[in-house]
Parts: structure tokens; sequence; C-alpha cells
């Protein structure tokens, strides 16, 4: 995988936590490694990044993905989308 | 006797989960819920039907300690007997965590209120008395 892949995948998933975290801090001043609950982002709000996810990347989580620590930062859920993508 | 050995309470917020609903349509419902679950196919009710069903899900994780381990929605299956009680169904892993914690029965409350639907799940072991 390419860096301009990793870097387009992380502006990707950046925009939908904005657009659907409802985070209390700016989803592109985020750390990669930040806690994403702790930024606010609540169990109703992972089911609506989770799903733009799944229609951005063409994906679908399956129940082992389903797991808190895969949507708890920018890089963990970058690295499952990763995983995904892959097959 | 019967011992509480989990309890789990869930709100959701009806104009919230209307926005994911319309955003996300059909696959939301297919993600949060199994075939024929949802029993009100269209309509002003729907939106609330789903909601509480949503929230019974969440109530269920709750109830299980598996809010750190969320699993899939629709390994929590919400019946209704013919008077209109709710009754749970599980499956996959989240029967396996209920298997675990020993819960041998559940019950399950619904509520809807103007723009919120609320669930309160209590499992519970049966033990003998000395």
């Amino acid at each position: 995988m390419t860096d301009s892949t990793t870097a387009a995948r992380t502006d990707s998933i950046r925009r939908i936590l904005k657009e659907h975290g409802r985070l209390s801090v700016n989803a592109a001043e985020l750390a990669d490694d930040a806690d994403l609950y702790q930024a606010g982002m609540t169990s109703h709000a992972s089911v609506n990044v989770m799903l733009a996810l799944e229609g951005e990347f063409d994906v679908e989580f399956p129940d082992h993905m389903l797991r808190r620590g895969v949507f708890e930062s920018v890089s963990a859920i970058r690295s499952a989308i990763d995983e995904l993508v892959r097959g | 006797v019967s011992r509480i050995v989990g309890i789990g309470l869930d709100v959701v917020d009806l104009r919230r989960f209307a926005r994911l609903l319309e955003r996300h349509g059909p696959a939301a419902l297919r993600r949060i819920c199994r075939d024929g679950e949802v029993r009100i196919a269209e309509g002003p009710g729907r939106i609330a039907h789903v909601a509480g069903l949503f929230a019974a899900k969440e109530a269920t994780m709750k109830a299980l300690g598996l809010v750190e381990d969320p699993c899939d929605w629709r390994h929590i299956e919400v019946l209704r007997s013919p008077s209109g009680a709710c009754d749970l169904a599980l499956h996959g892993r989240v029967r396996e965590a209920a298997t675990r914690l020993g819960a041998e029965s559940f019950a399950l409350s619904l509520s809807h209120e103007g723009d919120y639907a609320t669930a309160v799940v209590i499992t519970t072991i049966h033990e003998t008395t000395p």
C-alpha cells in the first residue's frame, strides 16, 4: 500500500468522524492515536461512523471486528479498513 | 430464588435515530435488526419502533457487561408475545457471553415518550437456598 493510499484513507476517516462522530474536538486536528471515545464519541455515534465507513470503503465489518478497540482511534480504524479492503 | 447479575439501561434520541435511518436507510436496518424483527414496515411509528429495538440491544450489551466489547446487534433478537410483552433471544457471541455469566433469564421493558425510546434489561440467575 502506498503512502498516498494511506493518506487518502486517513483523510476519509477523519471526514467521516467529523460528519458522524459527534466529537467534542475537530477530527482534523486529532492525533492518529487519540482516543475517540474520550473525545466524545458515543456508542450511538459509532454506529453512524461504522455505517459511513462501510459505505465509503464498500466493506462490512464482521462480528469479530465490532469491538470497541477497532473504533477507538483514527489509526485503529485505518488498520481495520486496510484489513477489510485487502480481504 | 433469583438473583440479579446484570442491569442495562439505554436511551435513544428519536431525532438522531431518524437521521441515521435517513442517511443509511436499508443498510442501517440490516446491520441492527434480524430478518423479521422490524414489525412496522412504514409510517411514523417505524422510527420509534426501530429505535426501541436498538435501545433494547444496547441495554442487553450493558446488562451482560459487553460495553467494552460490543457485539453484532443482530445477535440480540427482540421478541414480542401476542400479549405485547417483550422477550429476548440471544445468538452467537452474545449468547456465549450470557452463558459465561451464568445468566438464565432476562427481563426487558421498553418505553417510548416524546422524542425518546428507552429500554431496561435485567439478567438473573436462579439459586437454590441451602
